[in-house]
């Protein structure tokens, strides 16, 4: 007879986020904000620029979010925030935690020059990006997040994707910031743990999460959960911490690593992709793998 | 107190004056002084508030933005391309109804790479819905700085604070510096209707449908309409305090006068040598110098140049495949009164050259001389 093992919820209650909000079926990112929420509490005030979430919150009068919202200009996730952790201090209130939320086109691209100013100045506050791989909100256009091999509008199956998936956790682990974490939304208790831990220290915090979306990535709503633990089984996405720029930390260690196949293959945006091609991504993946494990000291 | 400072410390004397509360700027020739100052009243504590050193100008302003909607007062400073690449958030200030103060130094746009006085700069950003103070003094830049807070406040729309680069920016003048007391006595801290707190929490700037979106830019300029009799009256409360007036424009000799110049910036002041100097020869010239360019002191240029005969606007800038800017404001301004001047248009002095008193003599010549403009635009010392 095995020991007995209870079960406690890690995951708060409040729900910090209504339903009949815009989110498509099986959306990742508002699966993500929502549990992003439950673990930093009511006192938040959340920049969104223009992204997914900038629709998703709901049209003007209406908003979803039971936290203050300031829908910012595209490139201005982090900008903004500093203005508001600023803003905050100035009028006596040093208690709230600034968000800065945005997907991988305001953070991998368009705005990658204001949240590295943010991080270099080591601003007080939380980035977050949800990242599901390409411009959703406009129609599913590459961004430089989208991975290798993947189709979009922009990059059509003719054409598909070429270049490698912008390593936007090496670049601000460049930065030295005292936390950097990978979260995804298929395990909700590390990713609420992550947000709780964030909101407690001080200075630039990102938080990268995997979001899928099945719009974009044409696979199936009910698959959305599934497509992220698979991404964290294979490898592709690993569960990981860095504080201050150095110390690396494994939060899953994933012994057997499924195939990424197995990964793929539930997406229409990878269908086009042959047999020699899948391998090289099945390289691609180990290589990160080992790299991050190496990190990692594992 | 009295000192002798450069106008890009009048902008900062006007900041620190003010309390502003949190500045974020990022540097570009010739503005560079304005927070070079500020940073050391930040740091050492003559000014309490929070500087973020910012790694562009178009997160200088998103950073103000973010501070103004958490209610804090907000300030920053910038030039020519630094203001071109903040287009779009200066749009998100006025639209989000953030009163941000801004300084701008009038510098020309490049190419070629120029850093002297030309003001295509901040009329490409005329229709952006801020608020825009031209001016001629020191003593003005600081002035209007502190009035700019109470305007701006009080109408949630942000303000424009403009000064020629080198000819303004780095000109020493005597400049009094008023007492803090009595700024604080005139300028009561920022208390906004509305601000970013989780005690009431809503969402600013969402998604907005043809149902809406209208209505809120109806009522932004229903308040860009009550600037002008707001700056008055400011004026008169500052001039109670500290015995100097601002207002929408400076007359200058305007009542009698058979010719009247209509300048802006430092070339306004030149313009006010320029009139003397012809008085003395016998002409009556009179010069107005528009402060408010926007909103346009449209009450006020009406009724100072319906009266006279001919007018000579003088453009340190141009629209172009169009006229100089302040000439078309001026034509716009008179079309259908039922008297209204032969108004003639000049181009002078872009990337810095020199508007000098001889420039307003060929002007008067020319103006004189004609019962109508034989060029859409004249152009004043220009090598063709």
């Amino acid at each position: 007879m095995s020991k007995e093992r209870k079960m406690t919820l890690t995951i708060p209650r409040e729900e910090y986020m209504s339903p009949g909000h815009l989110a498509c079926q099986g959306c990742g990112a508002s699966l993500a904000m929502r549990l992003a929420l439950k673990g930093l509490g009511q006192k938040t005030i959340v920049c969104i620029p223009a992204c997914c979430w900038a629709v998703i919150d709901g049209p003007f009068p209406h908003s979803s979010l039971d936290i203050p919202i300031y829908h910012c200009a595209f490139e201005t996730a982090a900008s903004s925030a500093s203005g508001v952790r600023a803003g905050l201090d100035m009028v006596g209130d040093t208690e709230t935690t600034v968000l800065a939320w945005a997907g991988d086109g305001g953070t991998f691209d368009i705005g990658l020059q204001a949240l590295s100013g943010a991080a270099e100045r080591n601003d007080d506050i939380i980035y977050t990006c949800y990242d599901n791989e390409a411009y959703m909100n406009t129609g599913i256009q590459r961004s430089s997040a989208t991975p290798i091999g993947a189709w979009t509008t922009t990059t059509p199956v003719k054409h598909y994707k070429k270049e490698r998936k912008k390593d936007i956790i090496g670049i601000m682990a460049a930065h030295g910031i005292p936390y950097i974490a990978t979260a995804s939304v298929a395990y909700p208790e590390d990713m609420v743990k992550k947000f709780k831990k964030a909101r407690e220290i001080k200075g630039t915090r990102f938080i990268h999460v995997f979001a899928p979306c099945p719009a974009g990535w044409k696979s199936r709503p009910e698959d959305t959960v599934k497509l992220a633990r698979l991404a964290v089984q294979t490898g592709y996405f690993p569960l990981y911490e860095i504080e201050d720029g150095e110390k690396w930390t494994l939060n899953l260690k994933v012994k057997e690593r499924k195939p990424i196949a197995e990964y793929l293959k539930l997406q229409g945006r990878f269908r086009h992709l042959k047999e020699e091609e899948i391998a090289l991504i099945q390289q691609e993946v180990d290589a990160r793998w080992a790299r991050i494990l190496k990190h990692c000291g594992l | 107190m009295k000192k002798v400072i450069m106008g890009n410390h009048a902008l900062s004397y006007g900041a620190m004056l003010s309390r502003a509360q949190v500045i974020a700027a990022y540097p570009i020739t010739p503005q560079t002084q304005v927070v070079e100052l500020l940073s050391e009243m930040c740091a050492d504590g003559t000014l309490n508030a929070k500087f973020i050193k910012v790694e562009s100008e178009h997160s200088a302003m998103a950073a103000c933005l973010g501070a103004s909607l958490a209610g804090a007062r907000t300030f920053t400073a910038t030039s020519a391309q630094g203001l071109a690449l903040m287009h779009e958030m200066l749009h998100w200030a006025s639209g989000g109804r953030m009163p941000v103060v801004m300084g701008n130094i009038n510098r020309a746009m490049a190419p070629g790479w120029s850093i002297w006085a030309d003001q295509n700069d901040s009329l490409s950003e005329r229709d952006t819905g801020w608020i825009q103070f031209y001016c001629s003094s020191n003593q003005e830049v600081l002035d209007t700085v502190i009035q700019a807070f109470k305007v701006s406040e009080k109408l949630m729309i942000p303000s424009m604070i403009i000064l020629d680069a080198f000819a303004l920016s780095h000109t020493y003048e005597v400049v009094e510096i008023p007492e803090q007391a009595r700024v604080d006595q005139f300028l009561p801290p920022f208390n906004p209707p509305w601000r970013l707190t989780p005690a009431d929490p809503h969402a600013f700037g969402g998604l907005t449908s043809p149902d809406h979106y209208m209505e809120l830019r109806y009522k932004l300029q229903k308040d860009m309409e009550k600037v002008p009799a707001l700056v008055e009256e400011t004026g008169k409360e500052y001039e109670k305090l500290f015995g100097r007036y601002l207002g929408q424009v400076e007359e200058y000799l305007c009542a009698d006068a058979e010719l009247v110049f209509v300048t802006s910036g430092t070339a306004g002041y030149t313009a006010r040598v320029a009139v003397d100097e012809l008085r003395q020869k016998g002409i009556k010239a009179g010069n107005l110098r528009i402060k408010l360019f926007r909103p346009f002191p449209f009450e006020k240029v009406r009724a100072i140049l319906s009266r006279v005969p001919k007018v000579a606007v003088l453009d340190r800038n141009i629209s172009y495949g169009h006229h100089g800017i302040f000439y078309q404001e001026v034509k716009s301004a008179l079309y259908g009164q039922p008297s209204s001047p032969l108004v003639f248009g000049f181009i002078a002095g872009l990337g810095g050259r020199d508007i000098t008193r001889d420039s307003f003599q060929e002007i008067a010549e020319y103006t004189l001389s004609k019962n109508r403009a034989e060029e859409e635009i004249v152009w004043i010392g220009v090598k063709k």
